[in-house]
């Protein structure tokens, strides 16, 4: 019993991080047919943010010092922070060019984020203990896992009851959803471009500073690329969830969790190093019988 | 004094132009139907008063303001409500949401459901459909309900003008006769101003109003709808005899 407990605790907590990352990148595509692979750069900033610049490879804390409430709310502000700034200085200015043109810009973004935080902090992978008293185990159900496990599912849970209040019960919300649906549509029942696109990567800004206390506190190391991987998983899974989906991205963000915690136990040990090539076979497969992703987003019509 | 007025507009995609140097005004209360045949440009000219399609020259005014150019958001705020061709119902959203989204520019958040109740009453009762089921997903609803419901959506803002493009597209005869029935009511209760895009000048001719005549982007024709609608100019300039 405790073994499977173990393994469900796994999937769920891997999933959630999944599930963050792409909603994220759901819902700034969502309203503009973006797909910011800057995303997984915001995530390393934030981690970086609670860091005085130093190349050394013991990182000197700065506002990772900060009691925990204080530690997050300043996290999730950088995250917005950024986010938001990315979308006034680049993106704004891409608003009628087409999909692949901004991908590139995102991309472009994201190496000038990459190389700033590579200038003041250089490559090498800093140690650091962010929020401490979370790694301390907690028996559950049978199971032993760290309570920091435990938050992650938890936090991801509250995120999601309280980001679908926010999309159905506000006004900005409301308006958001029609604009995610068509955007030109929304704009002429008055609904403010700008304001809504804003909204969408504060939000999503959020999410990334999110992960990057999670993965902070998980694994203890600042790594310039430690956004990387996450966003990669969290961009498959808005793929798979149907791109622009919200419930889509975090289903199929959970599903991606799931599989790889459970091809971590099933497979036989020669071939676990190779668990990622079997979570993406998996991924094509999905892809080729249902090409428009698991809940295809309506409303894909073309945008000016 | 005139609610609209266009002078000289023009409007291009690429190297395609649509609308060639376009000059009408449209005064508080009129109702004016622009017909004409496939590609005559009518929709562009929706699309650059709407500010979807900013104007590639010329001036547009509305309600006092010059609004060439400017934002769709903006023009929808000074009172200029657009119902698109193809009736683009937020699918996902329930009808009730769908009525919702255009309300949120004219009240603070916390007031606003409150504000908007009024209003939703009345589309209701112009309605009764809707409201009967304002629960479900606009994308369920049948193209007469979706139409009745993108034609309430725009009312619930409040507006001055109301321009729309094809209502009868794709819809039985019967029910076309419902939504313009609908139409002309709402515009002797509120005094609305229309501007209806429509491919033949038969709905025209029914409702009566200004018609005009749009072929190879330029208005040909600018009269009484059903004056214009008899005579021999209009069918010469619609089908465009007498060129070659």
């Amino acid at each position: 019993m405790a073994p499977i407990m173990q393994v469900v605790f796994d999937a769920l907590s891997l999933g959630s991080l999944y599930a963050l990352g792409a909603l994220g990148i759901a819902l700034i595509f969502g309203v503009m047919r973006l797909v910011n692979f800057a995303h997984g750069d915001v995530i390393a900033f934030c981690v970086f943010a609670l860091l005085w610049p130093s190349v050394d490879a013991v990182a000197i804390i700065f506002a990772g010092n900060l009691p925990w409430f204080l530690l997050i709310p300043f996290t999730l502000a950088v995250g917005a922070g950024l986010s938001v700034l990315s979308e006034v200085v680049v993106f704004r200015r891409f608003r009628r060019a087409n999909p692949a043109t901004m991908m590139i810009a995102s991309f472009a973004l994201g190496f000038v984020i990459r190389y700033f935080l590579l200038m003041l902090f250089s490559s090498r992978p800093k140690s650091i203990s962010l929020l401490p008293g979370l790694s301390q185990p907690v028996e559950l159900l049978g199971a032993r896992i760290p309570l920091l496990q435990l938050i992650t599912i938890l936090v991801t849970i509250a995120v999601l009851i309280g980001l679908t209040a926010f999309l159905r019960r506000t006004r900005f919300g409301l308006e958001m959803r029609a604009a995610a649906e068509n955007f030109t549509m929304a704009r002429m029942l008055g609904v403010r471009a700008n304001r809504v696109i804003m909204g969408a990567f504060a939000l999503s800004g959020a999410l990334a500073a999110a992960i990057a206390l999670i993965l902070g506190s998980q694994t203890g190391t600042a790594n310039i690329m430690m956004g990387a991987s996450v966003m990669l998983m969290a961009f498959i899974a808005t793929v798979i969830g149907g791109m622009g989906s919200l419930a889509g991205a975090v289903i199929a963000g959970f599903a991606l969790g799931a599989i790889a915690t459970v091809m971590q136990v099933i497979l036989p040990p020669d071939a676990r190093a190779f668990r990622d090539a079997f979570v993406y076979g998996a991924v094509i497969l999905v892809l080729i019988f249902r090409p428009q992703g698991l809940l295809a987003a309506r409303g894909t019509k073309e945008r000016v | 004094m005139s609610l609209v007025s266009l002078s000289n507009v023009s409007v291009r995609y690429g190297r395609l132009t649509a609308v060639r140097g376009v000059t009408f005004t449209l005064a508080e209360g009129e109702i004016l139907f622009i017909t004409g045949p496939n590609g005559a440009g009518k929709s562009s000219l929706l699309r650059a008063i709407a500010g979807v399609t900013p104007p590639a020259g010329g001036r547009i005014d509305f309600a006092d303001h010059d609004i060439t150019g400017r934002a769709p958001e903006d023009i929808a705020r000074l009172g200029l409500s657009m119902v698109p061709e193809g009736r683009d119902v937020f699918g996902s959203l329930t009808i009730e949401e769908n009525l919702m989204v255009g309300t949120g520019m004219h009240a603070r958040e916390r007031s606003w459901k409150a504000r908007a109740a009024n209003e939703l009453e009345a589309v209701y009762a112009t309605f009764p459909i809707l409201k009967e089921r304002r629960h479900t997903q606009a994308g369920l609803l049948s193209g007469g309900q979706q139409q009745m419901l993108v034609i309430g959506r725009a009312l619930m803002t409040n507006p001055r003008l109301v321009a729309i493009d094809e209502p009868s597209l794709g819809l039985a005869p019967n029910i076309t006769d419902q939504v313009y029935e609908r139409l002309i009511t709402l515009r002797a209760e509120r005094r609305l101003t229309l501007l209806i895009v429509e491919q033949s000048s038969t709905r025209a001719m029914m409702v009566g109003g200004r018609m005009m005549l749009m072929r190879g982007g330029e208005i040909l024709l600018d009269g009484d709808a059903r004056a214009l609608g008899q005579s021999e100019a209009m069918q010469a300039a619609y089908f465009g005899y007498g060129e070659h």
